[in-house]
């Protein structure tokens, strides 16, 4: 088995921000190419890898998706050389000041820039906002560079994203932005690398899914296009930490977890539980009691409806630039996956009946 | 002319990179030691722990010139171990709180990183988003097991010195800025003055290092080279931005005064005319709140004439500050040239 944290940090030193995922979907591409037997890019951005299965088909197929867009801002007007800001998904404002970013400049070429996110005095902004938190729509990116430098090379849509380097941190953890969702992409890997030195009867579509930080919409299209005879989604799950203790939350470094809901098929659950206790992995359970925030809530309702089983990496601080994952738990969640491919029997789909 | 080159802007790299929070000013003391070696008559590390730095000149009646920059940056310091890699802290200096969440740090003599999360938005209720996560709710996060720090340890933000052209962005600019700019004045000291360099510890929390210098110096007027911040953002509303402090491209900004210290005017003129009479570009900081070692120098023994010059840079006391190299080179310039120029009749005029 390869080391899979060296791919990780360079995965979390490209932006791929949702809607924009092609620096991030060449890497892995790069990484998958020997791997499986097909690449291809679906219509919205997601990259689809294809291992067929052994002996001569057709064969059932199994879509492994982890979506690899990440959060971000975007650029909405320029005063004076300073950069007004939106969201590319779900940004807590608070976390933003004095934070390092990089700007993709498209105006003058592609060319990325070093900026920071900028608190104003208060006595620049409106006179209610005082010390409280300050608005998104009030804090700027700032590169240093001089006004017309700046209104040479920036465009108004332009992408920001965090610029944090990975970090390494004790215990075998590692923090870094994008780490949700790019630690699946790692245990994806994980799996792939397993499966590629063991047979399989099930035709396997690894999936980095686009947008999904959004809306789901790379899920939704690529699901139709690949139409799986099953799918799990994997994306990382809230770990337990400061500022996160209660029932939503999984242990850091205890395995992955696998979620129980509605948008889960419970005979799968089972199937990949009983897998699980059976090779001793550890594993932690979450509950989802109605949307998963996973792009298995999309691939569920996909076509006639597809079994999905969701599957989560437990991570701190999610969608702040100091994200932290248990290396791990990447591994564990890898060859969960990898042995619950290479299990799967020709009449799997048969087995996954409803208790009633 | 000595200049501000590559040279220069590497050892600002390293003095900017290394970790010294008020009373723990150890990593940038060695850096500051390790490059006056034979640079100075006569060296030493006092009791609080300032680096002193005696260049003697060699004209007939040299003023005693006390130049004062501060090795200390604003920090952290671990308080409390909750187990599992999970510290409380506290902050040491002026850190806004709200510039805490989401920074990488580094901790302890070894800057092991740790990283300063918040709750993730998913779980974050709008009644939450109005207020600031207070510190006791923040955590440094060094990861599970991590057993080489303990409370007393210090951290720092965790960002690395970076250039971008005319652009420089870097932690502790404040005051790192003024200890390179002293460390190559004393490499090119000037023979019509006595210069007495003090690099000094716990400015950021009251000028403590400073305190101290002056009076063992006892010099004849004193001169602080620091950072000042730029508020040169658009104002939300306003045409006009007017409350600046310094803009960002102007050269170096003079004080006139501060919360702590009413400058000698003829220092300032001395400055001034030096600036005109050299075309290096100047700036007058506008007068208001804020304060320097010279707060703590002025007030020394009888009293000594002081003066504070000081790079411009935004965002002090956050993670990532922001400047320009000419503004540093400017700074470097001028002080030089007024050096240079220096004698015992600028403290003979008139004070106005």
């Amino acid at each position: 088995m390869t080391d899979i944290l060296p791919f990780l940090k360079s995965l979390l030193s490209t932006p791929g921000l949702s809607g924009y995922e092609d620096s991030a979907a060449d890497l892995i591409a790069a990484r998958w190419a020997p791997l499986v037997h097909k690449i291809s890019r679906g219509k919205l951005g997601s990259l689809h890898g294809l291992r067929h299965g052994s002996g001569k088909g057709p064969h059932p197929s199994v879509m492994i998706a982890t979506h690899m867009d990440a959060i971000g801002l975007m650029v909405t007007g320029i005063v004076d050389g300073f950069l007004r800001i939106t969201q590319v998904g779900g940004v807590d404002p608070r976390v933003l000041p004095g934070t390092l970013v990089t700007v993709y400049a498209t105006r003058a070429g592609q060319r990325s820039i070093p900026g920071v996110v900028v608190l104003p005095p208060g006595r620049l902004l409106p006179p209610d906002i005082g010390i409280n938190p300050v608005p998104l729509e009030y804090l700027f990116v700032d590169s240093g560079l001089p006004p017309q430098r700046v209104a040479d090379q920036v465009n108004i849509g332009d992408i920001v994203s965090y610029a944090q380097s990975p970090l390494e941190l004790s215990g075998e953890t590692l923090a870094g932005h994008s780490l949700d969702n790019r630690a699946s992409v790692a245990a994806l890997t994980v799996c792939l690398e397993e499966l590629h030195s063991r047979s399989h009867l099930w035709d396997v579509w690894a999936v980095a899914t686009a947008q999904e930080e959004i809306g789901l919409s790379g899920a939704i299209g690529s699901t139709f296009e690949l139409h799986p005879s099953l799918a799990i989604a994997v994306d990382v799950t809230f770990a337990k930490g400061p500022g996160a203790s209660d029932w939503r939350t999984s242990p850091l470094g205890k395995g992955p977890t696998l979620c129980m809901g509605p948008n889960i098929h419970p005979a799968l659950f089972k199937a990949v539980q009983s897998l699980a206790d059976k090779l001793e992995i550890p594993y932690g359970l979450e509950y989802a009691p109605r949307h998963t925030g996973t792009d298995g809530f999309a691939i569920q309702v996909i076509a006639e409806g597809i079994p999905t089983l969701v599957m989560g990496i437990p991570l701190r601080y999610m969608h702040t630039p100091v994200e932290v994952v248990a290396m791990k738990d990447i591994q564990r969640a890898g060859r969960l996956l990898a042995e619950f491919v290479a299990g799967l029997q020709p009449d799997f789909m048969e087995k996954i009946t409803w208790d009633n | 002319m000595p200049t501000i080159g590559n040279a220069q802007i590497k050892l600002l790299e390293k003095l900017c990179n290394a970790s010294a929070v008020s009373g723990d000013e150890g990593q940038v003391r060695r850096i500051v030691l390790e490059e006056l070696d034979g640079h100075a008559q006569d060296i030493r590390v006092d009791a609080l722990g300032n680096v002193l730095a005696h260049c003697r000149g060699s004209g007939v009646k040299r003023l005693r010139v006390m130049l004062s920059a501060h090795m200390d940056e604003v920090g952290m310091m671990l308080v409390e171990d909750e187990g599992d890699g999970l510290f409380r802290f506290e902050i040491v200096g002026n850190i806004d709180v709200r510039q805490l969440p989401g920074k990488a740090v580094l901790v302890g003599k070894e800057n092991l990183p740790g990283v300063i999360g918040a709750r993730p938005i998913h779980l974050t209720t709008t009644e939450e988003l109005k207020h600031n996560i207070p510190l006791e709710d923040l955590r440094i996060d060094i990861g599970p097991g991590g057993g080489k720090v303990k409370p007393g340890d210090r951290a720092v933000f965790a960002t690395r010195f970076q250039r971008n052209g005319p652009v420089l962005i870097a932690k502790a600019l404040d005051d790192r800025f003024g200890i390179a700019t002293l460390l190559e004045l004393v490499k090119n000291s000037l023979p019509n003055i006595d210069l007495l360099a003090a690099f000094t510890v716990q400015e950021e929390i009251g000028l403590r290092g400073a305190k101290v210098a002056a009076f063992t110096f006892e010099p004849d007027l004193g001169i602080a080279v620091d950072a000042t911040p730029s508020y040169d953002l658009p104002d939300w509303e306003a045409e006009e931005n007017i409350s600046y402090n310094t803009k960002l491209g102007l050269g170096p900004a003079i004080y006139i005064g501060d919360s702590a210290t009413l400058y000698d005017p003829r220092l300032v003129r001395w400055m001034a005319d030096t600036s005109k009479a050299s075309g290096i570009p100047c700036q007058f900081r506008q007068p208001g709140s804020g304060g320097t070692d010279a707060g703590a120098i002025h007030r020394s023994r009888a009293g000594i004439p002081s003066l504070t010059i000081s790079v411009p840079h935004r965002y002090s006391h956050t993670a990532a500050s922001v400047a320009r190299l000419d503004d540093w080179k400017n700074t470097f310039a001028l002080l030089h040239a007024a050096l240079t120029r220096l004698t015992p009749t600028v403290l003979a005029a008139e004070r106005a």
